[in-house]
């Protein structure tokens, strides 16, 4: 085991923002914190990293504890603050050297780990790290994480403000690192990153929801979603939330999921109850349910 | 040793690249010193002054109109008693009256010597002192054409005497208190603002979850801000001696210590107040109201600490400025040593140490 | 001008000397429409909607705001629209109701108006219990929501939201695009601009900017058929990468 969790709590003055979380990440594993803003994904980040200590619980990383060891941790860990945190004055290659000499090591020594990444960004390694976009940032960031060859990687919101280009390009990366044998938890609140993951877990007011591979976690979807939709948007909704058997309606993009209370639903039924609002053009048909979907029932 | 060096390197680049807090830094000490300089020296020209002629002889006639005949003074009015000279000064029309004593004329010829008294107005220190200055000249100018063909010379004997600020507050006074005020400054708010940007840029949690020790940040900090500060010391004392022709009378080797040992406890109290702000505008407000005012209004370098109500002079005493003022005024006007100012740098390094083991003691390892 | 469009814009082009931050954009935006407009950042989306929301001057090309022109009425403009952002919405040392009569001010509301238009705002949200605590200890969504509420005090023709639901919980954000539906029902004009390509997918139609240029607008389905793909997501890495 990579990371050990056993039920942390902390608690800041009146806010709980973490209740009593315990979970594990296997060695060489990508594993991914799934929840939206407030959930207590940093919280959870930053008691991992020594950073804060938990009011109950304990928790190891690399084999080492959190708070009697965080030495050890310290230099064992790589972690990339919400923000991405560089200096901005200082150049690409700057950034990258200071962060190696303050971990003993030079770029030169493990360039290997970093190349793949790094290779996109020399081509400005003498532009402030202030001046780069956005996907830049996160990638010199990533790089400054990773070296001193870390063993456990610890990613929070990497990919938030990014681009989907950037994003996209960015999890094919921690792909590839997974493969060199770094253990990386990383923290999202987009729903559709979940499945890049091994295994996630789906956390929402300092509570874990469900822990699962992204696969299994949707096959555990209670009931058939159907994606609806008519020719009024609004009306839809309002006339969804009115029908007496709803389970639960969500606008999903250019359609309505919509999950019925009853075994026997029949879509039939429903179109006819459409039309009687006096909405047209009525699509009902089955969907498959998505991460986004799960987390709603659970949060529910 | 490496990460350390890795450290320094990093800050001297964050302080070479920030053009306008760098200008600051240099600028600042020059503006000031300037500013209380030459607002202090303005050249004399056309200056009022008023005559009481006890005497009313050839030679105090000839005096007064040398003068009166020189570009520097021109006689406003002529007083008959004591008594008016105190109400020409209330009135503010002259700067200065010239008492000639009686019979001046009759004792320089037969004692060789004649008593003249320059008394002048020192709520504006600097004309005070030039204006004296100026009028002796151009007595002893006088005395030497009297003295041509003589054997036994004739003397006139000026006495100076200030009025409403008898301790002559000058330009030579204000340097030890502008630097003070500038190494608290340079030293304390930038390395607190150094220290906090790293929080808000979050580069402070990197630096956290990395083997470097919290010594090493902290020393790493100061380091770049003590040579800062130096250079700043050195300026502002080449300045005075150069452009003010302040004469430094004590040892420099001992005033570069007793500021070095100055600088580091401004330092200290920087990173004091790093571990209590959360941003720079709160590190900057700090550093500004809980430092500099106190600098500046108790240290004794405006206002004589003498002079204030028991419980200020009181709580004077743990402002480590008033201490610095008091060493720099003994080596730089005074010309003393060691000797004389042992315990106000006893005192002053005792808070220095105070300072930097509660701010070690202060410095998170963790961020809460 | 047609009737039903609320914003035509055309050839509209800003230089900052060198550098086309916005190439010739042209496109027409219909009332009560829910318009997406995407891009990656430093794509132009920026720079585009402050020349529509007045406070930033075209270098070229025309465009109308709610049947006014950009260049010569851009102070009208500012009165008929609305304008919300993730980043600056509302005072969080202000409580929900100050918030409410504070920019019911700035819009120029009568007193009684702000007064009957809080009182119907704090029953729709259901925000009764906390109408006065501080917005500052509000979670996330209900600020949002709130925000979106308050940049409709005015009925302005058109709302501006700029990427509104980052970061916010499922829920939550299908609460809001509900209040977006029910604004857009009521014959406002919604402009969203984000790169939260899941965000896209609720709008009426998007429009994709890359480098400066709009280089695809349709309705969301159509730009899947279009590139053959399943979400939007794809349709912008297509778009993006060439």
């Amino acid at each position: 085991m990579s990371i050990i969790i056993s039920n942390i709590s902390k608690s800041y003055k009146k806010v709980n923002a973490l209740k009593n979380i315990s979970f594990d990440v296997k060695s060489g594993e990508l594993f991914g914190l799934i929840g939206p803003d407030g959930a207590g994904k940093t919280t959870l980040f930053r008691i991992l990293t020594t950073l804060l200590i938990a009011n109950e619980g304990s928790a190891k990383v690399a084999d080492f504890d959190v708070v009697s060891e965080y030495k050890s941790i310290r230099k064992s860990v790589g972690y990339m603050p919400g923000k991405f945190s560089l200096y901005q004055d200082l150049t690409v290659e700057e950034n990258l050297e200071f962060f190696a000499t303050i971990f003993g090591t030079t770029i030169d020594e493990n360039y290997d780990l970093i190349k793949d990444i790094y290779v996109q960004i020399e081509p400005f390694k003498n532009r402030r790290a202030g001046k780069l976009s956005g996907g830049m940032k996160q990638k010199l960031a990533l790089c400054c994480a990773l070296i001193h060859k870390p063993k456990v990687l610890f990613l929070d919101e990497p990919t938030t403000g990014v681009d989907p280009v950037s994003r996209k390009e960015f999890w094919e990366m921690l792909k590839r690192l997974q493969q060199k044998g770094i253990t990386i938890l990383v923290s999202t609140p987009y729903m559709d990153e979940a499945a890049l993951c091994d295994r996630i877990a789906l956390i929402q007011d300092g509570e874990i929801l469900e822990i699962d591979t992204p696969q299994a976690i949707v096959k555990h979807y209670p009931k058939q979603i159907y994606n609806v939709k008519a020719n009024k948007m609004y009306q839809l909704i309002n006339a969804l939330n009115d029908y007496k058997y709803n389970h639960s309606v969500y606008p999903f993009g250019e359609f309505v999921h919509y999950t019925d209370s009853r075994m026997d639903f029949n879509s039939k039924d429903l179109e006819v109850y459409l039309e009687s609002k006096n909405l047209s053009s009525i699509e009902i048909e089955e969907t498959k349910p998505t991460i986004e979907d799960t987390f709603m029932e659970l949060a529910k | 040793m490496k990460r350390f060096i890795g450290f320094i390197k990093k800050e001297f680049y964050h302080i070479f690249r920030d053009r306008r807090s760098l200008f600051i830094l240099f600028g600042m000490p020059i503006a000031q010193i300037m500013l209380f300089g030459f607002a202090i020296t303005n050249e004399i020209n056309n200056i009022d002054i008023a005559v009481l002629d006890h005497s009313k002889d050839a030679t105090t006639e000839e005096i007064i109109h040398k003068i009166s005949a020189s570009k520097y003074f021109s006689i406003n009015q002529f007083i008959n008693k004591e008594s008016d000279i105190e109400s020409v000064f209330k009135k503010g029309k002259v700067k200065a009256v010239l008492n000639f004593e009686k019979d001046f004329s009759k004792n320089l010829i037969k004692n060789h010597k004649a008593n003249l008294q320059i008394i002048t107005d020192a709520t504006d220190p600097n004309t005070a002192n030039t204006i004296s200055n100026y009028v002796n000249a151009i007595l002893i100018q006088y005395q030497k054409e009297l003295n041509k063909n003589i054997s036994i010379p004739y003397q006139i004997v000026p006495q100076t005497r200030m009025v409403y600020n008898p301790e002559l507050k000058s330009v030579y006074m204000f340097v030890p208190g502008v630097m003070t005020i500038i190494l608290m400054l340079v030293s304390a708010m930038m390395t607190s603002i150094s220290i906090t940007k790293e929080k808000e840029l979050g580069t402070m949690e990197i630096l956290l979850v990395s083997p470097i020790k919290p010594i090493q940040v902290i020393v790493g900090k100061v380091f770049p801000y003590i040579f800062l500060s130096v250079i700043n010391a050195v300026v502002i004392v080449l300045l005075s001696i150069f452009i003010f022709k302040m004469p430094v009378q004590g040892s420099l080797f001992l005033l570069g210590l007793e500021s070095i040992l100055f600088i580091i406890s401004a330092l200290a109290l920087g990173i004091l107040i790093s571990t209590i702000s959360a941003t720079q505008q709160t590190a900057m407000m700090i550093s500004l109201m809980g430092l500099m005012l106190p600098v500046i209004l108790l240290s004794g370098f405006i206002f004589p600490i003498s002079s204030m109500p028991l419980p200020l002079q009181v709580i004077s005493n743990i402002i480590p400025a008033k201490w610095f003022i008091i060493i720099i005024k003994g080596i730089m006007l005074k010309g003393v040593g060691l000797q004389y100012i042992w315990k106000e740098t006893f005192i002053l390094l005792g808070m220095t140490i105070f300072f930097i083991a509660l701010s070690v003691k202060k410095y998170k390892i963790r961020l809460e | 001008m047609n009737n039903n469009n609320v914003i035509e814009v055309q050839n509209l082009t800003k230089m900052f000397g060198d550098f086309t931050a916005v190439n010739a954009i042209s496109f027409e935006v219909e009332k009560g429409e829910i318009f997406g407009f995407l891009g990656a950042n430093g794509a132009g989306k920026t720079t585009a909607m402050k020349m529509l929301i007045g406070i930033s001057n075209p270098t070229s090309g025309k465009a109308n705001v709610a049947g006014l022109d950009v260049y010569k009425q851009a102070e009208d403009i500012k009165k008929n629209i609305g304008y919300m952002s993730q980043k600056f919405a509302l005072y969080d040392d202000l409580t929900v109701k100050e918030n409410i009569t504070f920019f019911g001010g700035i819009y120029g509301l009568s007193r009684k108006r702000i007064k009957e238009k809080s009182a119907t705002l704090i029953e729709e949200l259901g925000l009764e219990s906390v109408a006065k605590k501080l917005v500052g200890s509000l979670p996330l969504g209900w600020k949002q929501k709130l925000s979106f509420s308050v940049s409709l005090l005015h009925d302005p023709k058109i709302v501006f939201l700029d990427e509104p639901t980052g970061g916010v919980d499922p829920i939550t954000r299908r609460q809001f695009w509900e209040l977006i539906y029910k604004a857009a029902h009521q014959g406002t004009t919604v402009f969203v601009t984000t790169h939260y390509m899941d965000e896209a997918e609720y709008c009426d139609r998007v429009s994709i900017m890359v480098n400066g240029k709009i280089e695809a607008l349709d309705t969301p389905k159509k730009l899947k058929q279009q590139f053959n793909v399943t979400n939007m997501n794809d349709v912008f890495l297509k778009l993006a990468r060439g």
